[in-house]
């Protein structure tokens, strides 16, 4: 068959798989094997690939060919934190000593991990301005989690529980927070945010009462600005009894120029896979280390990471804790990546920042006249643009934009978040970027512009040169198809 | 060292196509009361070579599989991962890519998580699989979450013979759902189907483990009934690697199967970061928790892979939401994938049986010096708990002086127990470090 | 494919985007177009069963669509006699024709002093206006 390419027909693995291949095989020392219960046997074999190493190989280099990384090109997805993903750190990942160690090994037998361990800590702590910490949680959203459970376990302790019922929010808060503070059994209430991308400081004093447990809030915000009355809004809540959760998405922005506990926060999650390198796995994995106020620290999850002299041990013996949010000591890998990241740095990280900020900015003066800014304000790390003209003029859409990016081989910024913005497309370069890379950006989506006016059908039927087209997202709602059939799949 | 690509020369142009003057003008919005003004108190910035002999320096100082010998399991196993795991770690486009939301830029992460999710609904007997959870922990407390809200009742049912760290974190978890937690204690190292029914009679699920930590093998199909007839959910802990020759938890009548699947595909790098896993029957695929990945076509009508059912997420939902999760573990689920790839369905069998042909010779070699085993009428898998005559740490203590670490000293997690040693034994040993283990064993048990 | 934008004048509205017609001692209630609008092409209908009571402003099912979830909303209480089962088969029918084949549910009004409570046609497009 003529390959057409430059996308050849893509196989499942499933479909590659013929009966009576394999790849591995596994030792057998001639020893006698028991039988087990028969009602506890396996009735049928599963249907997993048989496959050979080499086609199992050629599979994972189709699908790695058919996916976008930082490595590929430029990915500026907001709150996000996009950045290159150093290679020293996976090197640092693979050493034996941290990939083939069993977590219930004595203290004593990992000394060298428990040490990590315990010098990320101190250096989360001086960028958070806080004096203790928990490295369990699995990621910033399960950090939110526990920041929560933390809240919740602080005024219970003070016999308050009952009466703090309610945590606020911006209305441009991720997702994710909505969500927690669900999970964590609180009620939501909801603040607006001013003509100049600040929290609406009228509103959140109407709805701060003896009510509030506390204040979720990333600072800058998703729109990519420092709240310029974040003094004040700590005032609000410290004065109402409440305690601030700082959602540590946008930390990127201000490494060494601004601590979230001098700004007034009690607790502080981290993404280790935005701020500090860990690369984002196609989805995961990530961390979501939680700082906290002195007054919060009898609660942290068990164990700790705690320093005797010279040597590391942890410490289960936390009355007050809240309890195990995840296993162990939280994931390891992403410590050491995240580690090895900051000590290449040193007190450079807020050079880090720096740059980030100082790109986001260059791309925000050169792009926009071409879009809306709805914040007409020097912004942090990201910013935020609006395709509304486009869409009123042209019909074009913010999705439309995205998709036709992606011919220009740049991956989309985040599309229709925050809220706030109608049409919605979030910025965030990252630190390391060069500028030619940006320049390219400014060129693409100025050449989109002129496609909206010029060629809408273009930006409509976009992206042209990906492997697949756009996909019916109704279809797969309607209809989820989310495993192979085997029997019944039809190839198209 | 730095991971920064400007110039002096491209700031300075940056600077002035922004209309500032320097850097800090940009950093004005930053209100004086907060700005940091001091250097950050971290120590030095490396270069690359001196940061890799910093980080040889600590791992050369954790005794781990390749400096001792040791049968340490207990819910994190040293399970061979094969090279090729390495091929497809090294490639960027996986290790670097974000979330799948641009699924025209996403194919290859989006068709490899439908395998995955094809694959653990294969080995667990269920119709859906999520693309992953954090790990074994909270993954069940998702699953009590789920189960709460497709019943009317707000109580969870734990064995004990699950693992103590699942337990531990469905207790955090249970207090912000609204959850009573209850625990059956266990019989002689198994649980008793009789007392799983009675406790849940009110229960939302039942959640119990296979093989389970002592272990033991459950006699999993009763507890699945007595919790169904009890009305509750059942709801099986399970090992992957153990599902080549044990069977699908689907087979046997439960509503969904969940785990730790660092078994399959991750070393164990002091506990993480691994992948959970998530399946359950069809009724429950609109409450899954996590994302998942569905098959549609495109415009021209070519099949192709995007995230579906995306509004039970957190970014849709909001405060609705079945979960908060974003992040998850894709790059290990996916490792995972292609370790089940590698192995196929006769190489999961033979890893089961070597391990238990292997756990079997080494509880005849013990039994053999003298030792004692814990629940001696119990069928094991490819761990089993000893009696030593005196405190298992101690005898871990001076096991490991003389290069052999025994296994897990299960009294830290269970009373009554404290002379009791879970010894695993993986395809990775050999019939004469089993033979090591007994002579060390024997000689520090004086 | 959705139906061309209306609110008919012989419907009874609450601000949340319901309707309900009222006929004796029943009302059959459903999502206006306003609603149906904002979701984008419904996939899914998650629906009460025959028999359970609605009670006015509270929730009785969702509907769901690709960008979002939304509670379907009860202008008036009362009991569920029907559920339309069309809307769950193909929820897409609900976008075409809100007021009429995309009806949600039938119900036996409990207390017709509700409908005081709720807003003619005119009123809502007011409301909607406000958006």
């Amino acid at each position: 068959m003529i390959d057409e390419g430059p996308w050849p027909r893509m196989e499942l693995i499933y479909e590659r798989s013929r009966a009576g291949r394999r790849a591995g095989r596994v030792p057998d020392y001639g020893l006698p094997r028991p039988e087990l219960p028969a009602e506890l046997r396996r009735t049928h074999a599963p249907r997993l690939p048989e496959v050979s190493e080499p086609e199992l190989v050629r599979h994972i280099t189709a699908l790695a060919d058919r996916n976008f990384g930082i490595d590929t090109g430029f990915y500026p997805l907001g709150s996000c934190t996009m950045k290159h993903n150093p290679r020293v750190n996976e090197r640092a990942g693979r050493l034996p000593g941290f990939r083939d160690l069993h977590p219930y090994q004595d203290d004593e037998g990992a000394q060298g991990m428990l040490e990590l361990e315990w010098r990320l800590q101190e250096i989360l702590k001086e960028i958070a301005g806080l004096p203790a910490i928990t490295l369990q949680p699995a990621a910033g959203s399960q950090g939110e989690l526990t920041g929560l459970m933390l809240m919740r376990a602080y005024f219970a302790d003070r016999g308050e529980d009952e009466q703090r019922d309610t945590i606020v929010t911006a209305d441009t808060a991720h997702g994710t927070n909505p969500a927690s503070v669900t999970m964590a059994g609180y009620r939501l209430e909801k603040v607006a945010t001013d003509a100049r991308g600040n929290l609406d400081l009228a509103d959140l004093g109407a709805k701060v009462n003896e009510r509030t447990a506390g204040l979720m809030l990333t600072n800058p915000s998703t729109l990519g600005l420092f709240d310029e009355g974040i003094e004040e809004v700590a005032r609000i809540f410290h004065a109402a009894g409440a305690l601030l959760y700082y959602d540590g998405a946008n930390l990127n922005a201000v490494v060494g120029r601004s601590r979230p506990g001098d700004m007034g926060f009690d607790i502080v999650h981290f993404n280790l896979h935005k701020t500090f390198s860990q690369p984002h796995g196609g989805g995961g994995p990530g961390g979501g280390p939680v700082a906290v106020r002195e007054s919060i620290a009898p609660f942290l999850p068990a164990p700790l990471v705690v320093r005797d002299g010279d040597t590391f041990r942890l410490d289960y013996d936390r009355p007050k804790s809240i309890g195990r949010v995840r296993g162990f000591t939280g994931p390891a890998g992403v410590f050491i990546r995240s580690y090895a990241f900051m000590r290449a740095y040193g007190p450079g990280l807020r050079e880090m920042s720096d740059v980030a900020v100082l790109n986001a900015n260059y791309l925000l003066a050169r792009l926009r006249d071409d879009y809306e800014l709805p914040y007409d304000r020097l912004c942090m790390h990201e910013f935020v643009l609006s395709a509304r003209r486009l869409k009123r003029d042209h019909g074009i859409t913010a999705l439309d934009v995205a998709k036709r990016l992606m011919d220009f081989r740049i991956h989309p910024p985040t599309i229709y978040f925050p809220l706030v913005v109608p049409e919605a497309l979030m910025i965030e370069p990252t630190e390391t970027e060069p500028k030619e890379r940006l320049d390219e950006f400014v060129e693409a989506m100025r050449q989109i512009a002129r496609e909206a006016a010029e060629d809408p059908e273009t930006l409509r039927q976009a992206p042209h040169h990906r492997p697949v087209r756009r996909l019916d997202e109704v279809r797969a709602a309607k209809q989820p198809v989310v495993r192979y059939a085997f029997e019944t799949e039809v190839v198209t | 060292m730095s991971y920064l690509s400007l110039t002096d020369a491209d700031r300075e142009a940056m600077l002035e196509a922004i209309g500032v003057g320097s850097i800090d003008d940009l950093f004005d919005q930053v209100p004086a009361g907060v700005r940091f003004e001091r250097e950050l108190d971290v120590p030095p910035a490396l270069s690359e070579v001196e940061l890799m002999r910093h980080l040889e320096e600590l791992a050369a100082r954790n005794a781990h599989f390749g400096t001792e010998l040791s049968f340490l399991g207990a819910g994190i196993y040293d399970h061979y991962v094969p090279a090729v795991i390495d091929a497809f770690l090294a490639r960027g486009e996986f290790l670097t890519a974000y979330t799948p939301y641009q699924p025209e830029m996403s194919q290859g992460v989006l068709q490899a998580i439908f395998e995955y999710q094809t694959a653990i609904c294969e080995l667990t007997g269920m119709d859906v699989s999520n693309a992953s959870g954090y790990d074994g922990t909270t993954v069940a407390a998702d699953a009590c979450f789920v189960a709460k809200h497709t019943s009317d009742r707000s109580k969870v049912v734990l064995a004990e013979t699950l693992n103590p760290q699942v337990r531990q974190v469905v207790k955090t978890y249970a207090r912000g759902f609204g959850l009573e937690v209850v625990e059956v204690p266990h019989d002689g190292g198994v649980t008793d189907p009789d007392r799983i029914r009675a406790a849940a009679a009110d229960a939302a699920a039942v959640v119990f483990q296979q093989p389970n930590f002592f272990g033991c093998l459950e006699p999993a199909p009763d507890l699945a009934a007595a919790a169904s007839e009890a009305g509750a959910h059942a709801i099986a802990h399970v090992d992957l690697m153990s599902l080549g020759l044990l069977e699908a938890p689907g087979a046997y009548g439960c509503a969904m199967a969940i785990g730790e699947g660092q078994s399959v595909g991750c070393p164990p790098l002091y506990g993480g970061p691994h992948y959970g896993f998530f399946a359950a029957r069809q009724e429950f695929i609109r409450r899954m928790p996590g994302r998942i990945v569905g098959e549609t076509v495109d415009e021209d009508g070519q099949r192709g892979y995007v995230l579906t059912l995306q509004t039970r997420e957190q970014h849709i939902r909001r405060e609705k939401a079945t979960s908060n999760m974003t992040t998850n573990q894709t790059l290990l689920a996916l490792a995972g994938l292609f370790t089940l790839c590698w192995l196929g369905p006769q190489g999961l069998r033979e890893v089961g049986e070597t391990c238990v042909a292997l756990a079997e010779h080494a509880k005849a070699a013990l039994h053999g010096r003298g030792f004692e085993l814990a629940f001696p009428e119990r069928t094991t898998f490819k761990e089993f708990a000893v009696r030593v005559p005196r405190p298992a740490r101690e005898v871990i203590r001076e096991a490991r002086a003389r290069g052999v670490h025994p296994g897990y000293a299960i009294g830290r997690d269970y009373e009554g127990l404290d002379d009791v040693l879970l010894v695993t034994v993986t395809e990775k040993r050999v019939p004469a470090d089993i033979e090591r283990l007994a002579d060390v064993l024997a000689e520090v048990s004086g | 494919m959705a139906a061309a934008e209306s609110y008919p004048d012989d419907l009874l509205y609450h601000p949340e985007h319901d309707w309900a017609r009222v006929d004796g001692d029943e009302a059959v209630l459903g999502i206006t177009w306003f609603a149906q609008d904002a979701l984008g092409e419904l996939v899914h209908f998650e629906a009460p069963e025959a028999g359970v009571s609605v009670t006015k402003d509270e929730a009785y099912g969702e509907v769901e669509s690709v960008k979002a979830v939304s509670d379907v909303v009860a202008p008036l209480s009362g009991e569920i006699l029907e559920v339309n089962a069309r809307a769950i088969d193909e929820p897409e029918l609900v976008n075409e024709d809100p007021y009429g084949e995309g009806w949600l549910v039938r119900i036996r009004v409990a207390d017709d002093g509700e409908l005081a409570a709720l807003l003619g046609a005119d009123a809502y497009r007011a409301v909607i206006a406000e958006q």
